[in-house]
């Protein structure tokens, strides 16, 4: 218990250090959510295994290190040191953030609709926080979330998107997050790290049509951690397409919630992808909060070595008429554990509720481990609710019939792994992330046993 | 240059499937291997190409001087064996054109040959589709998914062209298929016999033996060899059905005890 009290104070040091940096700069209300949010910390504590919601993922390794806040002298970093993950060429805007802070000179604007905002969140808190005051940590909740409540008691930057009603944008927004680890190894640094608390905040207007990209990725090693929240708020017939594709670096924490809601008629699809990262966990929030709201939620994790991946994702069907399709893939090789908790609450008024679930997952190793749950509460007679799971290894005869063609066995899984995976990455409608996505997983599949070119 | 002896295997843990076949093939020949179901074909087919799940308990395979039972199925298609699959696996995400380029590529290695580019690959394919009539769209398919029951064994037979095996094993290549898939297909193993290719057409009927003439045909019943002959021993199974020589069988086997 000492030692827990003792970790809470380093925060609690952490908190009045920021608190004090931009008392200031800042508005009250955002003065009185930090607090209520780090009170609300201190009260829930890290969760622990005890808990049902973390019953498979320990977090004790992230409350156990300490982690201070990189400050802005990490802010920036040589631009070709980015190059490998912008996507400057298609993206109308890319915003970079280094440590969790905004660097205006890693990033870059093309021509924007009229009305349209995309923008830094600590520039928005400084110069018009009004803007942002209606929406901003009131949809994803802090009450229930220790994690939730430390990214809001510490929200500085991140950013923050708005599409006025009525407006289209052709290309994507993307945001990417960068760390730089002060040190390469843990020894170096006393196994302490750096943490950054990105805060995103996505309103798109009624009968608006975007997409968002969020990249996450680690440029060496070392411990950090990443706390994210994003909260997208989409209004009536809103269409809403969003990626979230994680690549932080081996030694990394990564815990995000993404709390979407979607308007009457509007639709939302999520493609997660988690390649990278020691221990993540993604919460991965919808409601359905309007008549014929739909969601299709996608997620590809892959995990290999020691890495932990947990997915948990909560689908609130409110509203009548809505609809729901669910399909995440995992790829577990080595010790790798991954989870997947699909939850699914259809609501008394919510008849006609049309929900799919699938998890399927692929174990390369003997020692993988997949925990795999899916969750639904249902208050309605009137509704159609399936979900499925799969675990297990590549198809004998697929195999076989590889094998037989002179195809020697590592390639063969190889091949098969890639096909496993693909059904996802065909889905993604954004080309360059796609393109890249195949690459890194052709290269990670070792090249060396497949021939060029694209399965 | 192939040499079955006395070959006895079973499914792992199951009973004897093939219980005693001895079989000759000289470069170039072509056997048709008949039965009814359940008699052992299928088995054959599989123990042949190397697939796991079967065990042998006595006998030897000897393909071109080399003892094939130590061989991986990899290895044994590298060396020229190929099988045409009964029902050819459906592998969604992967390319017909992907999945054929890395079989001709491995063979090409093992074969100590430089490996095909992309366009060399095209060009070599193109010739070899209008052999069984697909259409070039194919390529850029995802192996067998959506394929109908003509376009499997088609693309079968095509890729039996494009890897060149000197040793076909064709397990009922010709079930499933209407009077013109049957055809095309037939007419794609005739065009594909040569002198130093041999072939093993395994098949319940003989309608494909009209378009295929074997040099030699052979009945598997019990997992034995029952019967042998040429060509009218196809008609006469054809005519007759399978039942004089399950007759036969059990005369044999009275007249043993």
């Amino acid at each position: 218990m000492l030692q827990v009290a003792e970790k809470v104070d380093s925060y609690r040091l952490e908190f009045e250090r920021a608190e004090q940096d931009d008392a200031r700069a800042r508005p009250q209300w955002i003065h009185h959510i930090r607090t209520a949010a780090f009170d609300r910390f201190v009260e829930l504590g890290f969760p622990t295994t005890r808990l049902e919601e973390w019953k498979y993922t320990n977090v004790a390794p992230i409350a156990k290190t300490p982690l201070r806040r990189a400050g802005q002298a990490w802010g920036t970093l040589p631009i070709e040191s980015i190059e490998p993950f912008t996507l400057e060429k298609s993206a109308c805007a890319q915003l970079v953030f280094v440590n969790g802070h905004y660097s205006p000179e890693l990033s870059c604007f093309g021509k924007l609709p009229d009305g349209v905002v995309v923008s830094s969140l600590a520039t928005v808190l400084t110069g018009n926080p009004a803007s942002v005051e209606p929406y901003l940590a009131r949809y994803a909740g802090y009450r229930d979330h220790a994690f939730v409540a430390l990214n809001t008691a510490f929200m500085e930057d991140g950013a923050f998107i708005s599409i006025p009603q009525d407006t289209i944008l052709e290309a994507p927004i993307h945001l990417l997050f960068i760390s730089v680890p002060r040190c390469e190894s843990a020894v170096d640094t006393g196994g302490s790290g750096t943490v950054s608390y990105p805060r995103v905040l996505i309103v798109a207007g009624s009968h608006s049509q975007g997409q968002v990209i969020e990249s996450y990725v680690g440029v060496s090693r070392g411990v950090y951690c990443t706390n994210a929240v994003t909260e997208i708020i989409g209004g009536e017939n809103a269409a809403i397409d969003y990626y979230k594709v994680q690549r932080e670096s081996e030694d990394a924490f990564h815990v995000a919630t993404v709390q979407a809601t979607v308007g009457r008629g509007g639709t939302f699809s999520s493609h997660a992808i988690d390649l990278g990262g020691v221990l993540v966990r993604n919460n991965l929030d919808v409601a359905l909060d309007g008549e014929g709201a739909e969601c299709a939620l996608e997620g590809l994790y892959m995990a290999a070595g020691r890495q932990h991946v947990d997915n948990h994702t909560r689908i609130d069907h409110a509203q009548p008429h809505c609809s729901s399709r669910q399909l995440y893939k995992g790829i577990l090789d080595g010790e790798s554990r991954g989870v997947f908790n699909g939850k699914i609450v259809v609501r008394t008024a919510a008849e006609k509720t049309d929900a799919r679930q699938v998890n399927k997952n692929l174990l390369l190793s003997e020692d993988a481990v997949i925990d795999s749950k899916p969750q639904l509460e249902i208050f309605n007679n009137d509704v159609k609710c399936t979900h499925g799971t799969t675990i297990g290894q590549h198809d004998q005869d697929a195999i076989f019939y590889l094998r037989s063609r002179g195809i020697d066995p590592a390639a063969t899984r190889s091949l098969l792994t890639y096909a496993f995976a693909s059904e996802l990455l065909s889905r993604i409608k954004v080309g360059p992330i796609r393109a890249g996505l195949e690459a890194l997983l052709l290269a990670r599949l070792g090249n060396g046993s497949m021939s060029e070119g694209r399965p | 240059m192939l040499t079955i002896n006395n070959l006895h295997a079973r499914v792992v843990g199951g009973a004897e499937i093939l219980r005693g076949v001895n079989l000759v093939v000289r470069h170039g020949e072509v056997h048709a291997v008949m039965g009814p179901n359940g008699s052992g074909k299928s088995t054959l087919a599989h123990v042949l190409a190397g697939r796991d799940g079967y065990e042998v308990t006595a006998g030897e395979i000897v393909y071109e001087g080399k003892d094939l039972l130590r061989m991986p199925p990899e290895e044994r298609a590298r060396e020229g064996v190929f099988l045409s699959f009964q029902y050819p696996v459906e592998i969604p995400g992967v390319s017909t054109s992907y999945f054929l380029k890395a079989a001709v590529n491995a063979i090409r290695k093992h074969r100590g040959l430089d490996e095909l580019d992309a366009i060399d690959f095209l060009n070599m394919t193109k010739e070899k589709m209008k052999l069984v009539e697909l259409d070039q769209s194919l390529l850029s398919r995802p192996l067998n998914e959506g394929f109908s029951g003509g376009e499997k064994k088609r693309n079968e037979i095509f890729q039996m062209a494009v890897l060149e095996p000197r040793l076909a094993i064709l397990d009922e290549t010709d079930s499933g298929l209407d009077i013109d898939a049957l055809r095309i297909v037939a007419n794609g193993i005739d065009a594909l016999r040569s002198p130093d290719r041999a072939m093993i057409l395994i098949t319940h009927y003989q309608r494909l033996l009209n378009y295929v003439t074997p040099d030699f045909v052979h009945v598997l019943f019990e997992g034995r060899i029952v019967k042998s002959g040429g060509q009218e021993l196809a008609r006469e199974l054809e005519a007759k059905g399978y039942d004089w020589i399950k007759a036969e069988a059990e005369l044999a086997r009275q007249t043993l005890v």
